[in-house]
């Protein structure tokens, strides 16, 4: 259906690949296809289905609709083992090595050089030495791999996976824990691959590594393809609103959240002040302040640093420096209870890991963090709880058959709603959002932008973190875009549109909204949208 | 997640019984017992017979206690015997200073037991497992370099502790019920407690809701090693003999089984402390009831065995559906 196929067949292809879950349909008639010699960046945010793809693909799932094609036949993998032994090497995020185990041993784990059906150590460690030149890594190869770096790990993983004949090579975020240096070694192998004919399959949020190294591209999102074309040819803004799913020439008109739009800002004395959040790989000097009533959105695409923004703000990740301070008294300790005490609390992006306790009940995943407060010598009022805990269930409406259910047994929604509840609960002078919406229906999703609204015009100052720019145009006073863990621009008042945001996210001056959308920007390309 | 396909109606109605059972069948599991022992054991429904049935419990349900707040938190204590044996040895080494002091340095012993055992876990990060396996290992051994054999107390204070009654109902019995209430206190009323069922369904959610995570985690196995001591000093104090070759040998496994037959899942965030009265009960009912109809020991720890493994097959399905 899609791409232009210019040399020769395809290594490995997925043809109309469905794949469903619990009330999800992860991928929905995916195709998909590699073709020898070139690197085909995959990209999509979360939830658009590429890891899911990627499993599929390597045997992990079994499709529900579709099939796969490897060299030029049907075939179905029992078992990730089997796509491995046919040749298609993976490589994930976080290197599924032995650390104990030599770099040798690593190398040719399953299946070591053999004499006399014991290993042949001498012959191993000279073909891993010889092996891992070619990968830049000079080691001694007897050393247990722990002793490398991150990036010369991602080497042997990378030497191990390739070394044994493959034709296809998966590498899912390579570069998320490199460092610089690594990462050239790491597309200088990239480039042998394409010499040697091996397919690529490319997934990372680096957009200029993507356009570095990639030939070209498939975007998914919600599960389906919605580009194929080669990289070259995709301007990096439509790259953007290709992920995000806003289309360019679309952007005008009134949206459909239920922001109110504009607040009124109370006073200029910034209620939140953070300044040069410093914390290695992840965040690299981001500073912002929120007024009170203010609701400042902070955009950026997967692993820019935003939830990591967050995350410092509230104390829960250490820090190599930076300062925050709350109404301009500096909270001092770097703690979630330093930060909470100071009147800073924040919303979870993962409910289910960072936010329920499932097992307990409404009640009780209300008071969790205003506990404290809740009691006197250490104990609970439970008078004060049930006050609480019925002020916030009305005041949310939170759907449940009473404050004694189990939270695991709501919607998702309805959790989402809880956790504000827990975070209303300790009346914080900052709410930290982080997707506040995500994954929740729609009904839910209109009642907590509302009450995003109403927190503001009562006084609260919000950080509002969405991949939904549609949210963050209408929810948002002034939005700061990140990249790479720092501040790359900022937005405020009549500046904040769609396509200014994902000008800027893009990497792209930014341009008065009316002009480019004139030059065309073509939504629809000839064939290369699949809706 | 795949094999929820077909008959999902008969499953839910499964899941639900399951649940049922976990949660209550230890009672009907004591329900059964108590009638099978009414009709075939004769002098059953004595007053001696409670008696002595309430006192061998007592210890057992005073250790269980303290380990169904560590299991709570996701946790296990493992050293809990040990601890009972460094308690014994304590009031061997300190009577000479009168019974007062050395139950008081036996519960203080007890703490510092479970203060080990809390820096590793909540500070250090090691597993609970790990970390109070080797206090099991060395608390013993520690108590044996201090009282190297059985070593007779002779003190009317400690004898009326273990032995004399108040009310017709034996001392033992009252501490290990004003024990029982403190904790359903605790585990009701206080921050702490609240926190610790929290800490065991969602670490990290608590971490995040400022909660003071590794402080809970330490005081929770301090305050099990402290019941362990007590249970150590009641045992002591009964036996009028000092024995920390021999004093909670096996106490940590009964516990265990008593917490989780009384529905408290291993996984923690959730504690229910009539079931672990009921799981102690339980197991004390079986053991006596196999011996009195002169079955060999054996069969007792096999009758153990069993029940310890229904109640976590029923306790396995916790986490699915």
């Amino acid at each position: 259906m899609t791409g232009p196929v210019e040399r020769g067949p395809a290594v490995l292809g997925a043809r109309g690949v469905t794949r469903r879950f619990p009330g999800v349909l992860a991928l929905d008639r995916v195709d998909f296809e590699v073709l020898p010699g070139e690197v085909h960046a995959l990209v999509g945010e979360n939830g658009a289905g590429k890891s899911t793809l990627i499993k599929l693909l390597t045997g992990v799932y079994r499709p529900d609709g579709g099939g796969l094609e490897y060299l030029g036949a049907p075939v179905r993998f029992a078992g990730p083992l089997r796509a491995q032994r046919a040749g298609i090497a993976t490589i994930y995020q976080e290197v599924n090595l032995l650390p104990l185990l030599s770099v040798a041993r690593n190398l040719f784990l399953g299946r070591e050089p053999r004499r006399f059906g014991l290993i042949d150590f001498a012959r191993m460690h000279r073909e891993a030495r010889e092996a891992l030149s070619g990968y830049g890594v000079h080691v001694d190869v007897r050393r247990p791999l722990r002793e490398l770096s991150m990036g010369a790990r991602q080497m042997v993983a990378l030497a191990r996976a390739v070394g044994s004949d493959a034709r296809v090579v998966i590498m899912d975020e390579p570069t998320s824990s490199l460092e610089p240096r690594e990462v050239e070694t790491l597309f200088e192998v990239i480039g042998t691959l394409r010499e040697r004919g091996i397919g690529v399959v490319y997934v990372s949020h680096r957009l200029d590594e993507l356009y570095r190294i990639c030939d070209r591209v498939t975007v998914l999102r919600d599960g389906r393809v919605v580009h194929t074309g080669a990289m070259a040819e995709l301007e990096r803004l439509r790259l953007i609103s290709l992920m995000l799913g806003r289309d360019v020439a679309d952007v005008a008109g009134e949206g459909v959240t239920t922001f109110s739009g504009e607040h009124t800002e109370v006073s200029s004395e910034p209620v939140l002040e953070a300044a040069d959040l410093a914390a290695r790989h992840r965040l690299h000097g981001v500073s912002l302040r929120i007024r009170p009533g203010e609701v400042v959105g902070l955009g950026g695409l997967l692993g820019s640093g935003r939830t990591e923004t967050a995350q410092a703000i509230a104390g829960a990740l250490p820090l190599d420096s930076g300062r925050v301070s709350v109404l301009g008294v500096p909270v001092r300790r770097r703690s979630t209870a330093a930060a909470i005490a100071a009147g800073i609390g924040m919303l979870t992006e993962d409910r289910k890991h960072e936010g329920i306790v499932p097992g307990s009940s409404v009640r009780e995943n209300i008071a969790l963090a205003a506990l404290p407060r809740l009691s006197r010598f250490g104990l609970v009022s439970e008078r004060r709880v049930d006050r609480v805990v019925r002020v916030f269930m009305e005041r949310l409406r939170i759907k449940a058959v009473g404050p004694e259910q189990k939270v695991e047994e709501l919607s998702g929604g309805n959790q989402q709603k809880v956790l504000l509840a827990r975070w209303l609960a300790l009346e914080p002078r900052v709410l930290l959002l982080d997707e506040p919406t995500r994954g929740i229906d729609v009904g839910a999703k209109a009642e907590v932008q509302r009450l995003v609204d109403e927190l503001a015009a009562e006084g609260l100052g919000v950080l509002l973190i969405s991949s939904d720019l549609e949210e963050l145009v209408e929810g948002a006073d002034r939005v700061l875009v990140l990249k790479d863990g720092a501040v790359v621009g900022e937005l405020s008042g009549g500046e904040v549109t769609e396509r200014a945001l994902m000008a800027v996210i893009a990497g792209e001056p930014v341009t008065a909204a009316g002009e480019r959308a004139g030059d065309g920007a073509p939504a629809v390309r000839g064939g290369e949208e699949v809706r | 997640m795949v094999r929820a396909v077909s008959g999902v109606r008969p499953r839910v109605d499964r899941a639900t019984l399951l649940a049922w059972t976990r949660d209550y069948g230890v009672y009907v599991g004591v329900a059964v017992i108590v009638l099978f022992n009414i009709v075939f054991t004769p002098n059953f429904l004595s007053l001696e017979n409670f008696r002595v049935q309430a006192v061998q419990v007592a210890p057992v349900l005073i250790v269980a206690l303290g380990m169904a707040l560590v299991i709570a938190t996701g946790g296990i204590d493992l050293s809990v015997g040990a601890v009972m044996a460094l308690s014994a040895s304590a009031i061997a080494l300190y009577l000479g200073y009168g019974p007062v002091v050395a139950v008081l340095v036996a519960l203080v012993a007890g703490a510092a037991a479970g203060a080990v055992n809390g820096l590793l876990v909540a500070f250090a990060g090691i597993q609970a497992i790990i970390a109070t396996l080797a206090l099991m290992i060395g608390g013993r051994g520690l108590a044996l370099v201090l009282v190297p054999r059985l070593q007779g107390i002779r003190n009317e204070d400690l004898r009326a502790l273990g032995s004399g009654s108040f009310l017709a109902v034996p001392y033992v019995v009252w501490i290990a019920a004003v024990l029982v209430a403190v904790v359903v206190f605790l585990v009701r009323r206080t921050v702490f407690g609240r926190g610790l069922v929290a800490i065991g369904g969602n670490r990290r959610a608590a971490e995040l809701s400022g909660l003071p995570v590794r402080r809970t985690l330490l005081l929770v196995y301090v305050l099990c090693g402290v019941l362990a001591a007590v249970a150590g000093v009641l045992t002591t104090a009964r036996l009028q003999a000092s024995d920390p070759n021999s004093v909670g040998v096996l106490i940590e496994l009964s516990a265990i089984t008593a917490v989780v037959v009384g529905g408290t899942p291993l996984t923690g965030g959730r504690v229910r402390i009539a079931g672990t009265i009921a799981g102690a009960v339980l197991m004390q009912l079986l053991v006596a009831t196999l011996i009195k109809h002169d079955l060999p020991p054996s069969w007792t720890q096999m009758a153990q065995a069993a029940v310890i493994i229904g109640a976590v097959y029923l306790a396995r399905d916790r986490r699915r559906t």
